[in-house]
């Protein structure tokens, strides 16, 4: 650990590239952690499922490049593919939930999540997979940072994503409906908005949100069927940090996570990388909750 | 059930326990396990039922006995059963005073943020114990071979989940009557009420989970020889097997109540034991189908269920309408 600390010291341009190295994914964290805070602040429901989306989403586009298509159609296609079945989960099971104890919906969800875990193990199996972009490398600081392009073109698609879904959010009537159902389901209601379908629709987004994100984690990072929850944790993570509903603040610590964390997996070496993930988790709930309790209020 | 139907339904019970490994002599190993399971689903429903904290992250502890266990009889250089029962004792102790420290710090957030704030915990020291070398890291430990023939090894571990079961079981039919045991319940049913009535809801609180670390402590350090290797991922901290079995199996049988962990321990784990051979490579999925099924159409167990049905069987006063 002093040697990593000792080598950060020795070569500052490293720091350069572990934080745009950081940067560039935390844009497609931010993607993922806006889904979860869709769906908490509309439906009140912690989806744990959120990382085993973006896992499926990025074997969609893996499967794109086996059939010898663009693995970039794969963004397109994995959205569609997960937006319809996240209104096939919704209609199945989160709609029985919906309404009763959060814990219930958190099980549900984790069950959910154990189910699509071994799912995804069968079809593609249990090798960690990439999908070859066909996009170079560019060389920065005569060739001691390097950058990815296709990591480039996952950071611009990441912020896209999040322009639309805020020009879709305030432009369009179902936005508006998602938005009403958000402040007050009963209300939202009596004016007659159908819930349900609302519901139904944020659910579905959202799937597609972690589709989109998975088909760029495929293309700049790799997938596999076991690591979906450390991606739900993260979404956790900056959704408690940046609050329900304020997509520059989920944007920003998205990009603050992925930076801390990469210099972390260097600094701690990569087989602590996920455990720092975790910790960081149990130590910003903690410190969210004792700064609550001030106030003499918790979270809750 | 009164209290005397139940004494003789608990006598019924215990003495099947003592004949069965006699009785299924091939199947001792699974027997062993069964305990164990009832061992997992009592634990969880100290905090989870009783006091309304729902924990993914009770395999904490047992991974903590289960390691400490193996540690000991790697390097003390005693006998198996001194140093087995020395490593389950330390196990227990440290995991006390790991829930301790982990308590006063996660148990003052309510509801769901304390069961992501536990999920966390479960799968952070799983990926600790994983990267430390003194540990075996990855590649985890072995534990020392059983001292005489390998039928008695199960024998054995089939009397001592048992013997801890009954332990387990007797304390808590005991501590859910006492003083502590309704300040659970009144934690569970409004903490800012039972805050507001004078009830140090915090201590209450750590001390239930620290009596739920012991005895998955105590479990965890026979578990590893039982098993006889101890994985960080899939056998200590095995979030995604031991670590919701635990919360399933005390929701199967009706969380909140004595009886129903171990019914719901029993059910799953002898349907577990029937099905998962036949399910190779699919086990996940049949479990993550059983936990929605369960938890979106059965949500208060089956004794929750038979509680409504004949409330007055269940000591509730029915006002006839």
């Amino acid at each position: 650990m002093a040697d990593n600390i000792q080598l950060l010291i020795d070569a500052p341009l490293l720091i350069v590239q572990l934080l745009l190295d950081g940067i560039l994914i935390g844009a497609i964290f931010a993607v993922a952690a806006y889904g979860m805070a869709l769906v908490w602040g509309v439906m009140n429901v912690i989806n744990i499922v959120q990382g085993e989306y973006v896992m499926l989403g990025g074997f969609i586009a893996y499967q794109m490049t086996l059939w010898n298509l663009n693995p970039f159609l794969g963004v397109p296609v994995a959205a569609l593919v997960l937006f319809v079945l996240g209104i096939g989960v919704y209609y199945a099971i989160i709609r029985r939930v919906v309404d009763k104890d959060m814990f219930i919906s958190l099980l549900a969800t984790f069950g959910l999540s154990i189910l699509m875990q071994q799912l995804m193990n069968q079809i593609w199996g249990s090798q960690v997979r990439t999908a070859q972009s066909g996009l170079s490398t560019w060389f920065l600081f005569d060739y001691q940072v390097t950058v990815s392009q296709v990591k480039i073109v996952a950071f611009v698609g990441a912020l896209l994503i999040g322009l639309l879904l805020i020009l879709f959010l305030k432009r369009t009537r179902l936005g508006q409906a998602i938005r009403a159902t958000a402040q007050n389901p009963r209300a939202a209601r009596v004016l007659g908005i159908d819930t349900d379908r609302v519901f139904a629709a944020t659910y579905g987004i959202n799937a597609a949100l972690c589709g989109a994100a998975g088909a760029f984690v495929v293309m700049a990072y790799s997938v596999h069927p076991y690591t979906g929850l450390p991606y739900t944790v993260r979404s956790f993570m900056i959704v408690i940090v940046a609050g329900l509903g304020n997509l520059p603040a989920v944007i920003l610590a998205g990009l603050g996570l992925g930076a801390s964390e990469t210099m972390a997996g260097f600094i701690l070496g990569v087989q602590f990388q996920v455990a720092f993930v975790f910790c960081l988790l149990v130590v910003i709930l903690v410190f969210r909750n004792t700064m609550l309790g001030r106030k003499r209020r918790y979270l809750k | 059930m009164n209290g005397r139907k139940q004494t003789v339904l608990a006598l019924v019970i215990a003495v099947t326990a003592l004949a069965l490994p006699f009785l299924a002599p091939d199947y001792r190993a699974q027997i062993a396990l069964l305990w164990v399971m009832v061992l997992f689903a009592m634990t969880w429903d100290i905090l989870g039922g009783q006091t309304g904290y729902n924990s993914f992250g009770n395999v904490v502890f047992f991974g903590i006995g289960m390691y400490a266990s193996a540690v000991v009889q790697r390097d003390s250089g005693l006998s198996y059963f001194v140093a087995l029962f020395l490593g389950m004792g330390l196990g227990g102790l440290i995991a006390v005073a790991v829930a301790a420290v982990l308590g006063s710090m996660v148990l003052r957030m309510r509801g769901h943020y304390f069961a992501i704030a536990t999920l966390g915990l479960g799968i952070a020291a799983a990926e600790l114990a994983a990267g430390w070398d003194y540990i075996g890291a990855g590649s985890g430990m072995t534990t020392p071979l059983f001292p005489g023939a390998p039928g008695n090894q199960y024998l054995f571990f089939c009397y001592l989940f048992f013997g801890l079961s009954a332990v387990v079981f007797c304390l808590l039919a005991w501590l859910y009557r006492t003083r502590f045991g309704l300040a659970l319940n009144a934690i569970r049913d409004n903490e800012d009420k039972a805050e507001a009535m004078g009830l140090r809801t915090g201590l209450y609180k750590t001390a239930a989970w620290m009596i739920a670390a012991f005895f998955l402590g105590l479990t965890g350090g026979a578990v590893g020889n039982l098993l006889r290797f101890v994985d960080p991922r899939d056998t200590a901290f095995a979030g995604a097997t031991y670590g919701v079995w635990m919360v399933l199996m005390a929701i199967l049988g009706g969380k909140g109540t004595l009886w129903g962990p171990v019914l719901g321990a029993v059910i799953f784990h002898v349907t577990q034991e029937l099905l998962w051979t036949h399910l190779l490579g699919w086990q996940r999925v049949a479990l993550g189908l059983i936990i929605v099924a369960i938890v979106v159409f059965f949500p208060q167990g089956l004794l929750g269920w038979a509680r409504e049905r004949w409330p007055e069987r269940f000591g509730h006063k029915v006002e006839a309408s």
